[in-house]
């Protein structure tokens, strides 16, 4: 069995890794590089715990190929924060209490990044159907609906570059 | 030195500073950017992959397992099966433990599908799958059953030759074991009655969905010592249960719980953390274990289904003159379903002269049953809730004021035994019927229902340890898990009591060797009981500052007071001294007597139960059968809310759980007995845009057993959903729902039947 | 397993065809992925066609539009002409899974998944899309209902693979419309889905009607007899019931963990009217 060499580019970041044909990206973020951020629900797509945006376009890290990464650019929950400084979806989320386990945190926000860069002035229910692949037990969505829009209307009155 | 026992635990009236506010969770940053650790999150150098073999039959005695194929694979370096999970001593005696045990290995049979059978530890995980395939295992399948009715069948397959003599006449049977609680005269009251309603119900096997699947990480050393690593709502019990499965000292396995990523009870026992030590201890090497999610369906413990039988009897003035219930629990594969707590939760919520409720618990050939969320409670409320409003209807009376004229009070006998202490049912209801949700009108094809819920709640034994750090700032360890925020509250509290700010709190929860045993998080227990035993370990380290201030002002400590965050003398004799602050304090510890820290470990009682009123619009398509929810509101009573917003998620999330189990969340199994939906494909929980906001209402009516007055608030939030809906649902309709989940296809039969039978009536 | 991305069709049908063991064509992956994962399949080979240029793109052809067999369901939804002209087949396309899925998924995956409740292709066949196959022996263009062979299994030959969908133009009076039944809003497979496309004639009856069931048998059901019922009226209540009980007739579902037959059955009657409405309002807004 033959590893891929890949290069790719994550969250800024110029970074190697070799891959067995059969790895997802899941596997590799988590497994080769320690990005543990990125989590497994189910691994079929189902919960979203593992979504990361590649090239501007949120996907189910468990369902892609690490070789498919190739060229790409991959961004993950790691890279949301700059430094110390959150992002206000993170910081919503916290103010919200728009978290209670917090398994399902880093996909959705990841998930909730990719629908403000798109629309910064989603309805309750573009969120809502922006985020039905992103499982949340905890919760019930309520406040993490608020978070989102909350996040979204600062943003807009900040003119914040997601 | 003061004893723990001489702070009072009871509610005192007090002007709060932080509890009730809404401060950050201290987890918060590492939950946001991906740094919090969850389960499967550990590595350990050298570490190994272990999968389990897992049986593809509903119920198969197991003739013959060979791993000699598994074995002689490369990278393999151990494999385990039922041999090496002998009964040890502890286990012989202990019917959970046994069970517990069978359900980890499989013994003699396999008694579901999913039922482990082996295990495998590899170099890698795709090595350990493909040894999973080299393990021969001879099967001689048996006939199964599924369904709690059928189980009860003196005809039935029968799971285990040791069980049930009791109700099968001298012969074994599935009936595992019968439980009864109530009072007065059931045949008196019913005959006093005007109206009766009587009705079955049934409900499916809900699981708790928790997204983060089981996972750990065992490392056991030659020695026979090791550590343990794993996502679970008690390190102490999986230490307790690990090492008597496992015949091992309980101080040679330390256990460390990660971040949880949900529980709701499915988290409160073990299943592949044994598996895990005893692969590490044969192999000399850490062992890792995750569950795929088509593992946690199949091999975890989902809720039990139910089949129930109420009747209800009232005057026409509303007086309900008795109540009766009859419950059956299919709780897997093992004895020990929660209809004990169902049929003592079933009428809880009524004040009631003549009651009984009986209750089945009944084995299948279905996983194990776990806690969730208000074990038991919620299906036998589904069908106590639907007749009470029922019964509302034919008397001709609002379902809350029937509510209110039955409800249970402070001084109430509880229909299972004890008298109430100060309870909020009767509030949640007045604060309900008062919500511009219940006053407000409903558009076509709309329903309205009402439901009441009762939680018992739980205290618990419980060990919490506060230091003061050189600084002044406070370093808090607790026992129990925190799967909600529950180290927010903690800090609050914390803080409350010695006066300093929320941000000077640290909150951790401790491994099994860093403190005294506390029991798992359940129960609603972790705010009343680990936030007991911290403001009574604040308030010891309080009594220890203000000893060491007297000692440097060289006064007597009933000379000094503490007030904001500060020692100041009080009283004639105690001189003039600029008060001492926490910070001043912790700066001067060692030379006025070392380090300063408060414990407290407490077999806490008095928790106080919760109640909660809920109100749901839901509206039917006539013809596709399909339920959607337009409105909810969830009235409970939190006692005291530490944190409103983590009370208000609890409210929301149990809710929403209802929801699901409400609508479209069941077990199915095909013919063969074996589990149809073990993914979220097609086990459908529900997804952010099934739903409307939720609204919540806190009503706060103080726990006398608590310095706060604080109740826990968990579980009650998923006792009232399922009946709330129905009501509403039946409602819409215009027929009564008596089965869950109301799916499509069960609701559209149920209107076609109704229109069916109204056409032949006229 | 080998992972292979070529570049060019040619290599791709090179690779597929030289396989000698078990080779699976990856576009999307949210099926195939699922599949490997849970050990249900072990393909020795797996070519990705995303790195095709050809492949990756929707381009306008004969008044109609061609569809790369890489092109994720959002892209479909973004392209603002697609939309005007089907937009029954771009929902059809929105509604598979999650916005994660939706950055992978594709039609030409979903036809060749050959799932009976695939939610694109009734909308497709309705609309009378050709999938484009490329093989050793060139190429072929089929009829998209002809592509699933029944429940995991498709008509395509040894190192064939679906290149493209090709939708023809749209009628001048014409509209389509997809609508599925699932318990949730959002992330269930269809326990019924209905595909319809309508043309109307001046008068605003319907001249012509396909309607294609999903869901409700092995393969998707193109339900004539029921088309024909719409054929020559104005979709007025009595023509609408006539319609409905032809599409419940048309229908062959088993009972599963969905939905039961009757259950079916009966939904598809009432979807279908459904989307007839929607079809038509469409029609008279071109």
């Amino acid at each position: 069995m033959s590893k891929h060499h890949v290069t790719t580019t994550i969250n800024g970041d110029d970074v190697e890794f070799l891959c067995d044909p059969q790895e997802t990206l899941l596997d590799v973020l988590r497994d080769r590089l320690g990005m543990t951020g990125s989590k497994e629900g189910c691994g079929t797509g189902d919960c979203g715990a593992c979504t990361v945006n590649v090239d501007g376009k949120i996907v189910c890290a468990c369902l892609m190929l690490g070789a498919e990464a190739e060229g790409r650019a991959i961004s993950t929950i790691e890279g949301m924060a700059q430094g110390e400084l959150l992002h206000p979806l993170q910081r919503k989320f916290l103010e919200h209490a728009a978290l209670q386990c917090g398994i399902c945190t880093p996909g959705i926000l990841v998930a909730a990044k990719a629908l403000l860069e798109e629309n910064p002035d989603p309805s309750e229910t573009e969120v809502r159907y922006w985020l039905a692949g992103n499982l949340c037990r905890c919760t019930g969505y309520d406040k993490i609906v608020r978070a989102v829009m909350d996040a979204a209307e600062e943003m807009r009155g900040r003119n914040y570059a997601a | 030195m003061p004893l723990e026992t001489d702070f009072p635990q009871n509610f005192e009236a007090r002007e709060f500073k932080v509890v009730g506010k809404r401060p950050v969770r201290p987890d918060g940053v590492d939950k946001v950017t991906g740094r919090a650790k969850f389960g499967a999150d550990a590595v350990a150098p050298g570490m190994l992959h272990a999968k389990i073999l897992r049986s593809p039959h509903a119920h198969a005695k197991i003739v013959s397992i060979d791993t000699s194929k598994a074995e002689a694979l490369a990278g393999v370096k151990a494999v385990v099966t039922r041999d090496d999970f002998p009964v040890h001593e502890a286990v012989k005696e202990d019917q959970e433990l046994m069970s517990v045990l069978t359900n980890v290995m499989a013994r003699e049979k396999a008694l579901y599908d999913g039922h482990a059978v082996a295990a495998v530890a590899a170099t890698d995980p795709r090595i350990a799958a493909q040894a999973l395939k080299l393990i021969e295992v001879e099967y001689e399948v048996l006939d199964h059953v599924i369904d709690e009715d059928l189980a009860m069948q003196p005809d039935a397959p029968i799971l285990h030759e040791h069980l049930g003599h009791e109700y099968g006449g001298g012969k074994p049977s599935n009936v595992a074991g019968v439980t009864e609680i109530g009072h007065g005269d059931v045949e008196k009251g019913f005959a006093e009655a005007e109206v009766i309603v009587e009705r079955s119900f049934k409900t499916g096997a809900a699981h708790q969905g928790y997204i983060e699947p089981h996972a750990c990480l065992a490392n056991i050393g030659s020695d026979g010592r090791g550590e343990l690593w794993c996502c679970t709502q008690g390190q102490f019990m999986v230490r307790d249960t690990c090492t008597q499965l496992l015949g091992m000292d309980v101080s040679n396995l330390r256990v460390t719980p990660s971040e949880i990523g949900g529980g709701f009870g499915g988290k409160t026992t073990v299943f592949i953390e044994p598996v895990a030590v005893a692969l590490s201890r044969k192999a000399g090497k850490p062992v890792k274990i995750v569950m795929s999610r088509d593992e946690v369906f199949r091999a975890t413990g989902p809720t039990a289904s139910a089949s129930l039988w109420i009747k209800v009897g009232a005057k026409k003035d509303g007086t309900i003159t008795a109540a009766d219930a009859i419950l059956k629990y299919q709780g897997g594969a093992f004895p020990g379903s929660p209809v004990d707590m169902g049929a003592m939760a079933s009428f809880a919520c009524y004040a009631l002269e003549n009651v009984r409720a009986v209750g089945y618990d009944v084995v299948t050939n279905r996983p194990k049953q776990a806690a969730y969320r208000a074990p038991g409670a919620p299906m036998a409320a589904f069908a106590v809730e639907s007749v009470i409003s029922e019964l509302a209807g034919e008397l001709g009376m609002d379902p809350i004021d029937f509510r209110l004229k039955n409800a249970a009070g402070d001084g109430t006998k509880s229909s299972f035994g004890p008298t109430y202490d100060e309870i909020g049912l009767i509030e949640t209801l007045e604060a309900a019927k008062k919500t511009e949700h219940y006053n407000s009108p409903l558009g076509p094809n709309q329903g309205r229902g009402v439901a009441s819920g009762f939680w018992f709640n739980f205290g618990g034994q419980t060990a919490v340890s506060l230091n003061l750090n050189v600084d002044g700032t406070v370093a808090l360890s607790v026992g129990t898990p925190d799967i909600g925020g529950s180290r927010a509250s903690m800090c609050a509290m914390a803080a409350e009591e010695l006066g300093c700010d929320y941000d000077d709190v640290y909150c951790i929860v401790a491994d099994t060797a860093s403190l005294g045993f506390n029991d798992v998080t359940d129960g609603s227990r972790v705010t009343f009981a680990s936030g007991l035993a911290t403001i009574q370990a604040a308030r010891q380290a309080k009594q220890r500052m203000i000893d060491r201030a007297a000692k440097i002002w060289g006064i007597p400590s009933d000379a000094v007071k503490w007030e904001n965050g500060a020692a100041h003398p009080s009283g004639p004799n105690a001189g003039e001294h600029e008060p001492l602050s926490i910070k001043d304090i912790a700066a001067m510890a060692g030379e006025t007597g070392g380090p300063i820290a408060g414990h407290h470990e407490i077999a806490a009682e008095g928790a106080g139960p919760s109640f909660a009123t809920h109100i749901v619009d839901a509206e039917i398509d006539r013809d596709t059968g399909r339920i959607d929810i337009k409105r909810y509101t969830v009235v409970q009573d939190a006692g005291k809310a530490v944190h409103p917003a983590y009370v208000e998620g609890q409210f929301q999330g149990g809710a929403v759980q209802g929801i699901g189990w409400a609508l479209n969340e069941e077990y199915i199994y095909n013919d063969k007995g074996l589990l149809e939906n073990p993914g979220f494909l097609d086990y459908r929980v529900p997804v952010a845009s099934d739903l409307p906001m939720i609204e919540t209402v806190i009503v706060e009516k103080p726990n006398p057993g608590h310095p706060y007055g604080v109740r826990g608030v968990g579980e009650t939030s998923i006792v009232p959903p399922m009946g709330a809906i129905a009501n509403a649902v039946s409602a819409a309709a215009k027929v009564r729902a008596t089965e869950i989940p109301m799916s499509p296809p069960r609701m559209l039969k149920l209107l076609r039947d109704s229109e069916a039978t109204a056409k032949a009536a006229e | 397993m080998r992972y292979e991305a070529p570049t060019t069709v040619e290599d791709a049908v090179k690779l597929l065809a030289a396989e000698q063991g078990m080779a699976k064509v990856l576009a999307g992956g949210t099926d195939l992925l699922v599949a490997i994962r849970s050990g249900r399949i072990e393909p020795d080979l797996v070519v990705d066609l995303k790195r095709i240029e050809e492949m990756t793109g929707i381009e306008p052809e004969d008044g109609g539009f061609r569809i790369g067999a890489a092109v994720p369901s959002a892209e479909m939804g973004a392209h603002a002409n697609l939309v005007a002209m089907w937009p029954g087949v771009v929902e059809s396309a929105g509604l598979i899974g999650s916005t994660q899925i939706q950055s992978r998924a594709t039609v030409a995956g979903n036809l060749c998944n050959a799932s009976p409740a695939a939610d694109s292709v009734p909308a497709l066949a309705a609309a009378r899309a050709k999938a484009s196959i490329v093989g050793p022996n060139g190429r072929r263009d089929v009829p998209v209902e002809d592509v699933p062979a029944g429940p995991g299994k498709t008509s395509l030959e040894k190192g064939e693979f679906v290149a493209s969908i090709l939708l023809p133009k749209q009628a001048a009076r014409g509209g389509d419309a997809y609508l599925r039944f699932i318990p949730r809003t959002e992330m269930d497979i269809a326990v019924v889905g209905v595909g319809v496309n309508l043309t109307l004639d001046e008068s605003a009856s319907i001249s012509e009607a396909r309607v294609v069931l999903g869901a409700v048998g092995p393969r998707v059901i193109v339900a004539e007899e029921a088309a024909e019922a719409l054929v020559g009226t104005s979709g007025d209540e009595a023509a609408m019931k006539a319609f409905s009980e032809a599409v419940s007739a048309a229908c062959a579902p088993i009972d599963d963990k969905r939905g039961t037959r009757e259950y079916r059955i009966e939904v598809a009657g009432v979807l279908a009217k459904r989307a007839v409405a929607i079809a038509m309002d469409r029609a008279k807004g071109r």
